[in-house]
């Protein structure tokens, strides 16, 4: 008995032979981490839009080798986030496990990923840990750390000659970079700082910390909303009267997928205001002409920065695969192809520090109307121009 | 002291304070009352926030928007009495759960096949969009105001239905003994079927009324549902009065602990370590106070008679 399933087990692995020596890797195989339920699950859908956008675009291929995208959702909690990372590790062996939109999720994920040896490249997360001392040589980011966005916006308020701000963010990991990257470059004094619940059951009403920042008499409210928040920030800051007493500089808050919804409950004290991205949709680059009309033509709508970064990091990943002629054995060949960053970026030409986060521009963004009436928002100044993040010294790559 | 700040905060605890008691409600009558407990008490304040923001873009009306979606959040408990909650009466709490939890799922995945899962804005007319000036210098928003206004007559409707009504006698005496109830010859199966529906209704009321200060999202009662329960845990289950008074309890508490907490530990902690800690022992302060009354007062603050 024994024997003959020995037998049989070995004629059925000589028929398997020729599958798969042809067939072992001729695939990519992207594994994508982000938030498809709950609330945040808007923003998951950018982002997925944009991954199906870019297969579209490469007609399914890279380098000549079928693409087999995987998407997993992390329902906004880092432990859900990272029994994926190991469910694409172990049951799909994909070679990139990618996405992860929270930076709480990313961290939770971080070892398993990186201790299995495949690449690890977030698309949105970028916690100042991964950026320092945690950095990887397998770790990439077609993003931003965190601290820097904040940072371009503390500038600008120096420049507008504000003398005090009032600070509010969720109170997880980015939230804390978010407020550490405004305070490091904001030269005025902080009046005061709320760090508000976030996750599944995120505080949504901000009556209390409105009200505190109201009598703070402070020269300006700078907030980190992403999501579903921010639309209701802006609603309660409007209905509490503080628009035009209290301006608002915001970040990761007022975004593609914000505006619409903003404009739908007609709240108008969000045209004309400020917020700083590495990235808009107006952003004069080929590669961001090509995706921003591709995505309004196949959506409908603009994309969001989230879906940029999504849309990039599938780039990222091509050049590498061609670089390496698909031998997707060849980790070295791989990692040193991305560390070149040597594809069409939508943000233009940019380099990799030596934590593997991008060098790049920082813009100053105002909402405006374009020319059917929709909200957006268009780039009116640079504030950085190649900007590496603070926390690059601290990574021994 | 910054009174005008004081002032402001009590108003903003009172306003969340009497939101928790619309939906705290409803649970604590069918929860005392039926004996059932309802996970998805929170679907029904969600369905409340969606038909109302689709109704207000039909009608361009909030207010009409908001009578209309009343009744049928109220159709909406009926049918889930009568197809699932019916049924299981008789069986124990964790089958409640169970179903109750499958509710959720359901509710949840049927709003994001009609509405899509990015969540629906109400704007509000502009009577309402704005502030009022209660005191020199010190303005709150009408909406605000209309919130704290409608949960307090709200209160006052149940208490006088409870206290002075035939219905009310009968709610009363099923919380205190529902077996005698029923073999004095009420048809206790109708006297559940309109009480659910009422606790429909308050959850929808509330769900309405939060809608235009956040949003109608998918998954919005999950999240204050729990803050609910623990309301008529604190003030006794069954209770209608007990519910009001824990509801205030609990959103002023809340609202203090957000506003004061970081200010008052700075005085004895360092700034960077008050900062940290006053979010977490905000979020912490309205389950101590249910631990604390677990503790003393199991029963709750205000239990009903006879039990």
């Amino acid at each position: 008995m024994f024997k003959r399933l020995m037998l049989s087990a070995a004629a059925a692995s000589l028929l398997a032979m020729p599958a798969m020596a042809s067939g072992g890797h001729d695939k990519v195989k992207i594994g994508f981490v982000t938030t498809i339920t709950t609330g945040a699950g808007i923003i998951g859908k950018d982002m997925v839009d944009a991954l199906n956008l870019a297969m579209d675009d490469m007609g399914g291929k890279m380098g000549g080798l079928e693409v087999d995208l995987i998407v997993e959702d992390d329902g906004f909690k880092p432990g859900i986030g990272k029994q994926k990372t190991d469910k694409l590790i172990k049951q799909d062996d994909v070679h990139f496990i990618t996405g992860y939109l929270w930076s709480h999720v990313l961290l939770a994920s971080r070892k398993t990923a990186l201790d299995s040896g495949k690449f690890l490249i977030s698309s949105n997360a970028g916690p100042s840990q991964l950026a320092g001392k945690l950095c990887h040589k397998n770790f990439f980011s077609t993003s931003w750390q965190n601290d820097q966005t904040p940072m371009a916006m503390g500038e600008v308020l120096n420049k507008k000659g504000i003398k005090s701000i009032y600070v509010m963010a969720p109170n997880y990991a980015a939230g804390k970079n978010m407020v550490a990257g405004v305070e490091r470059t904001f030269k005025g004094k902080i009046v005061g700082k709320d760090m508000t619940k976030w996750g599944k059951d995120a505080q949504l009403d901000f009556s209390a910390e409105l009200a505190k920042a109201k009598a703070s008499g402070a020269g300006a409210i700078f907030i980190f909303y992403p999501g579903k928040a921010g639309g209701a920030f802006i609603k309660q800051y409007q209905q509490a009267g503080l628009q035009g007493k209290i301006p608002l500089y915001s970040v990761f808050t007022v975004d593609s997928i914000a505006l619409p919804k903003l404009q739908k409950g007609k709240l108008n004290g969000v045209l004309g205001s400020l917020n700083t991205q590495f990235w808009g949709p107006d952003l004069d680059t080929p590669q961001n002409k090509k995706f921003v009309s591709g995505f309004r033509k196949k959506y409908g709508r603009y994309p969001s920065f989230y879906a940029a970064q999504s849309y990039d990091m599938m780039y990222l990943i091509k050049s590498a695969v061609e670089a390496v002629k698909g031998d997707m054995h060849n980790q070295d060949g791989l990692r040193a192809a991305m560390e070149k960053a040597n594809f069409p970026s939508v943000r233009g030409k940019f380099s990799y520090g030596n934590n593997h986060f991008p060098i790049q521009n920082f813009y100053l963004r105002k909402v405006v109307k374009d020319a059917d009436g929709n909200w957006t928002t268009t780039i009116v100044d640079t504030v950085f121009k190649n900007h590496q993040d603070t926390y690059a010294s601290l990574c021994k790559l | 002291m910054d009174w005008g700040l004081l002032i402001t905060q009590v108003l903003n605890g009172m306003q969340l304070g009497v939101l928790l008691f619309l939906l705290a409600s409803g649970l604590t009558l069918v929860f005392g009352i039926m004996d059932f407990v309802n996970l998805a008490h929170g679907s029904l304040y969600m369905m409340g926030a969606f038909f109302c923001a689709t109704l207000t873009e039909w009608t361009g009306s909030f207010v009409l928007a908001a009578f209309l979606a009343l009744p049928l959040t109220a159709l909406v408990g009926l049918a889930v009495e009568i197809i699932v909650v019916r049924k299981l009466y008789r069986r124990d709490h964790l089958d409640h759960v169970l179903a109750t939890f499958g509710l959720i799922l359901v509710f949840d995945t049927a709003v994001q096949f009609i509405w899509g899962p990015a969540g629906t804005a109400i704007p509000l007319p502009e009577w309402l969009d704005g502030r009022v000036e209660i005191l020199p210098n010190i303005e709150f928003p009408t909406f605000r105001l209309l919130i704290i206004a409608t949960g307090l007559v709200v209160a006052i409707a149940l208490y006088w239905i409870v206290t002075h009504t035939r219905t009310g006698m009968l709610i009363r005496a099923g919380a205190s003994n529902r077996t005698m109830v029923s073999a004095l010859g009420i048809d206790i199966g109708k006297l559940f079927l309109g009480l659910f529906a009422l606790g429909a209704v308050l959850a929808g009321l509330a769900g309405l009324m939060i809608a235009p200060i956040t949003e109608a999202s998918i998954g919005m009662g999950n999240e204050i549902i729990i803050v609910a329960f623990v309301v008529i845990i604190i003030g006794g289950i069954g209770s209608i009065k007990g519910a009001f008074v824990a509801a205030l309890l609990v959103g002023l508490i809340d609202t203090m602990g957000r506003s004061f907490l970081d200010s008052f530990l700075k005085l004895f902690m360092s700034i960077q370590n008050a900062e940290t800690s006053a979010p977490a022992i905000s979020a912490m302060m309205i389950y101590i106070l249910m631990a604390a009354v677990l503790a003393f007062r199991p029963q709750g603050l205000f239990p009903p008679k006879g039990r």
